[in-house]
């Protein structure tokens, strides 16, 4: 279209200016990570992630809250979601609603109403920080519902859930063995956005007195910086190399089915 | 098939339910609930308090910091949305550019606040350079404040824009450029009377999801703002922590079913737009 090269010019610097203002803070966080106090370089407080007993324990209860969030997801949404596709259609809108609600009430919201319902799951299941599981899942529930969703709708699940029920196929075959193994990306695509989702949260965490990873960043903030920067830094980028594999995952899906 | 038959199928649906219930809805009317009384009985001062000037001037920041980096973001990232799609779509610049975008408009927090204190702090890398170059010092308080939150809003505010927006942009069918210029409009006249009016509800929806998503932001501003608790997020925080905040016990409710309410207005007229928008941009 607009070829000038006066507008070639523009757009590569307009380029490069976007590029420099996303990418200083994070080279500011690798260079102020690896400095030593005297000067030079020094991977101490990488080393720190995994020799600080505070902040690793703090990475696997993060890691296994991660996971917690996942299977709870999991459960919960998928075999509802293909049970609406499959013998309630006239609930979807519903359902959809519903998930994507967390959208519009805002984490800190539901931190500041949930102490009810806490005491009681403290009182019966236990008072430990991978409670959090139970309102993690609703916090990842409008992305994953997402991924599901447009999942589900690139296959025909009623024909396939018939043919298998005319072969003799109960309800709980059709879909762990049936439906879900054909959208297994979308599943997948879900499983990743909510693990970079519980990975990264720390309104739900601080303000209720857990010590998941991101709070034990910014408590160290105070007294360990370089060592809080990196653990921030190798978040990001744990999270950043999850999502660029689900953009992936993505890709090789939308290649199948576009050929 | 009798009626109750026709009603099995949905029983199905009750654990779904049930589970979002308590974990969803209860937190929810707990706060509206909540806000509405003191020490256990009916009250409206709560909602009064509300209206004292330390709940007002947070509001009032609040907005000013989410209008202002909903602005900045949605014109800036706007921009660089007609950077990237007047590239293919296969280009890697495209596609790099929409990766980044993803992890940075969701995986803000914490470490954004840590990111720029390592670039803009007193010993940020930026900082240091300009100290020791041209003897310039640009640390300061304001980078723990509203003016440094809105900084930092800003970086997850054009990734977040990005990806709303790149959809409508891409919307525009290069045909409806050809039909203007084929009878006779200059690109001056494409824009303002056929790309901009076109785009206008996408651009406006896109902008109040931003200010939606920075009115509710909470990780960011707790981690960098050092002192006092200048916007709606933090007050919460305070009256949540510190159980008595301007004499009132349940002012954490009441402040929270403040930021439902805006929020709820914004996301509403966002739903309006968009409904709009989704009619021409298919």
């Amino acid at each position: 279209m607009r070829t000038s090269p006066t507008w070639r010019i523009t757009r590569v610097v307009l380029l490069v200016l976007f590029g420099v203002f996303f990418v200083i803070p994070m080279l500011a966080m690798l260079d102020f990570s690896t400095r030593d106090v005297g000067g030079g370089r020094t991977w101490q407080a990488w080393a720190n992630l995994v020799e600080d007993p505070t902040l690793s324990a703090a990475i696997i209860r993060s890691l296994l809250l991660a996971v917690l969030t996942v299977a709870g997801m999991l459960v919960l949404l998928v075999p509802t979601m293909v049970w609406v596709r499959l013998r309630v259609p006239q609930a979807r809108r519903l359902i959809e609603f519903l998930c994507l609600l967390p959208l519009t009430i805002p984490a800190l919201v539901i931190v500041v109403g949930m102490r009810n319902v806490y005491a009681w799951v403290n009182y019966l299941v236990s008072d430990s920080a991978l409670t959090l599981t139970f309102v993690y899942v609703v916090l990842v529930l409008p992305y994953a519902y997402r991924a599901i969703d447009s999942s589900l709708s690139s296959i025909d699940a009623v024909t396939l859930a018939e043919a298998a029920r005319s072969l003799g196929a109960g309800w709980f075959t059709v879909i762990v063995r049936i439906v879900v193994p054909n959208i297994r990306s979308g599943v997948l695509a879900a499983a990743f956005i909510s693990v970079a989702l519980v990975l990264g949260e720390y309104t739900i965490a601080s303000l209720s007195h857990y010590d998941t990873l991101q709070v034990v960043i910014a408590l160290l903030g105070k007294s360990a910086a370089t060592t809080s920067v990196a653990a921030s830094l190798a978040t990001l980028l744990f999270a950043s190399a999850l999502l660029i594999l689900l953009s992936f995952v993505n890709r090789a899906r939308r290649d199948v089915e576009g050929s | 098939m009798s009626r109750y038959g026709r009603l099995t199928p949905s029983l199905a649906l009750l654990p779904f339910l049930g589970y979002l219930v308590v974990f969803l809805l209860i937190p929810t009317i707990t706060v509206v609930v909540g806000a509405f009384q003191e020490d256990g009985a009916f009250s409206f001062v709560n909602i009064e308090a509300l209206f004292s000037d330390t709940a007002l001037r947070a509001l009032w920041k609040s907005v000013l910091l989410s209008g202002s980096t909903a602005v900045v973001g949605a014109v800036l990232g706007a921009l660089l949305s007609y950077l990237v799609v007047t590239s293919p779509p296969t280009s890697v610049l495209r596609r790099a550019v929409t990766s980044v975008c993803s992890v940075l408009a969701q995986f803000g927090g914490v470490t954004l606040a840590f990111a720029f204190i390592a670039a803009l702090g007193f010993s940020g890398v930026i900082t240091e350079a300009l100290r020791s170059s041209v003897g310039l010092d640009i640390y300061g308080s304001w980078l723990f404040g509203v003016p440094g939150l809105i900084l930092v809003y800003t970086y997850f505010q054009i990734p977040l824009m990005v990806i709303v927006f790149l959809p409508a942009l891409e919307g525009l069918r290069p045909q409806w450029r050809e039909a203007a210029v084929s009878i006779g409009a200059t690109t001056w006249q494409y824009w303002t009377q056929i790309a901009i009016p076109m785009l206008r509800p996408a651009f406006l929806g896109a902008m109040l999801l931003l200010f939606a998503n920075a009115f509710a932001a909470y990780a960011t501003a707790a981690a960098l703002v050092s002192q006092g608790n200048p916007i709606l997020p933090l007050l919460i925080r305070s009256a949540l922590t510190s159980e008595i905040v301007l004499g009132r016990h349940n002012l954490a409710f009441a402040l929270a079913f403040e930021m439902i309410i805006v929020v709820a207005v914004v996301m509403t007229a966002y739903a309006l737009v968009v409904r709009r928008t989704s009619r021409w941009l298919r």
